[in-house]
């Protein structure tokens, strides 16, 4: 055991993230550090998870084999990355049979953003544009993050996720190029998930108050507003490129910034879907732990059956 | 009801042939064969792998990053390892 006192620990592990040294799980770290990454990192996870329920939604209505096949394939690896960061999560020391019971009690939370139904095949296009987007955005920066396990997961999801927004512009970019009730459906989806997309980023900076601490610590290596105007920045041209109008009459590019202005967002919804109010709150917590319930048999017997085999083992 | 957890497992993928495994990350199974199975689903979805190794997590044993100092210390002196520590003379090549 170290004998150092915590001053001295913390002024070692501060210069070690000020040198852009990685933290990995056996080093010694603050307890704020080690409690940050942990709801983080499992908020992160439980979005990952809940965010499958969306689109999970249309897998039976995909409008041919081969969209079916992809959005199969991109649910899986949302699948996959709410596994990558649990693991990357455990490594804390966090326990994931309690922190799942805590998203299915409510009190963990998830990404806004899918608390919003899915009401046309656009959606899905949408979603992977706009959503995917937007997460890439965010976890981009967090490739970098000073925790090693949480980085290295990151690398993983977003060489993952490049590949869900091209598939989702793709659709939007067939539907705006296609019928008017085609074009009129996408430019109806991209009116519901425009401004719950730039909310994904979070509250202002100057109303983001854990915000300091991480970036510090180098968990954030961007802050909110910058990463949403980089968003916007990136993804209005391509609305043009499509003929599809974003909904916001503020929207004007500032030749003096360099970047775009944009309108007033509405806070009060996303404190209001973050409280657990939104339109699809209660159902995606309902799928979750129905989910659970409905498969603890297989837990079960898949403990049983590992019981038996070892068994058998020893008699051999 | 047994609401026991499965136990966590370390995954190891060889890329491919003529290249070590290398750790790629950890996931819950129930036995040796399902953590094969999940890690074929979780970790190789891209063909990122030919062979898989897993191991319960409870089995690694690590070195403790409060002693890598003193563990490692005795390496870093010796700098008479490397090649680079002799003196070679002008017109000498191949070596």
């Amino acid at each position: 055991m170290s004998t150092k006192n915590i001053e001295e620990l913390e002024k070692e592990f501060q210069a070690k993230i000020d040198a852009d040294i990685k933290i990995e799980p056996n080093d010694w770290m603050p307890e704020a550090y080690r409690k940050t990454l942990m709801r983080q990192i499992s908020q992160h996870a439980h979005s990952e998870i809940v965010g499958m329920l969306p689109e999970g939604n249309w897998i039976t209505r995909a409008p041919s084999l081969k969209r079916k096949a992809v959005l199969l394939a991109k649910v899986q690896d949302e699948a996959g990355h709410g596994l990558y960061l649990y693991s990357a999560a455990e490594t804390l020391g966090l326990d994931r049979e309690s922190s799942i019971d805590d998203l299915h009690s409510g009190k963990a939370k998830y990404s806004s953003i899918f608390n919003y139904p899915t009401l046309s095949w656009a959606d899905m296009g949408t979603i992977g544009w706009l959503v995917d987007g937007a997460a890439i955005m965010n976890q981009v920066p967090l490739c970098r993050c000073s925790y090693g396990p949480y980085a290295r997961a990151m690398v993983r999801v977003c060489k993952e996720e490049s590949f869900h927004q091209r598939q989702g512009f793709e659709i939007v970019s067939l539907l705006a190029n296609g019928t008017p009730e085609q074009k009129q459906m996408v430019q109806d989806s991209l009116n519901r998930f425009w401004w719950p997309s730039l909310m994904m980023f979070g509250p202002n900076d100057d109303n983001s108050p854990n915000s300091a601490q991480s970036v510090k610590w180098k968990i954030k290596r961007m802050s909110n507003d910058e990463l949403r105007q980089q968003f916007i920045d990136v993804t209005v041209p391509q609305a043009e490129m499509v003929g599809l109008t974003i909904p916001d009459k503020d929207l004007k590019w500032n030749e003096a910034t360099g970047h775009y202005d944009f309108g007033a967002i509405n806070w009060e919804e996303f404190n209001q879907v973050i409280q657990g109010n939104g339109p699809c709150n209660k159902d995606r917590i309902d799928a979750r732990r129905n989910a659970k319930e409905n498969g603890a048999w297989v837990r079960e017997a898949a403990n049983a059956f590992a019981e038996k085999r070892k068994k058998k083992e020893l008699t051999h | 009801m047994s609401s026991k957890e499965w136990p966590l497992w370390e995954v190891f993928i060889r890329s491919k042939q003529g290249l070590s495994h290398k750790h790629v990350g950890s996931l819950r199974a129930a036995d040796a064969q399902m953590a094969i199975d999940n890690a074929r689903d979780v970790y190789t979805r891209r063909s990122e792998g030919i062979s898989i190794w897993v191991i319960e997590s409870k089995l690694v044993t690590a070195s403790d990053p409060d002693e890598s100092a003193e563990l490692f210390e005795p390496a870093d002196s010796k700098i008479y390892r490397h090649p680079t520590f002799y003196n070679v003379p002008d017109g000498i090549s191949h070596m």
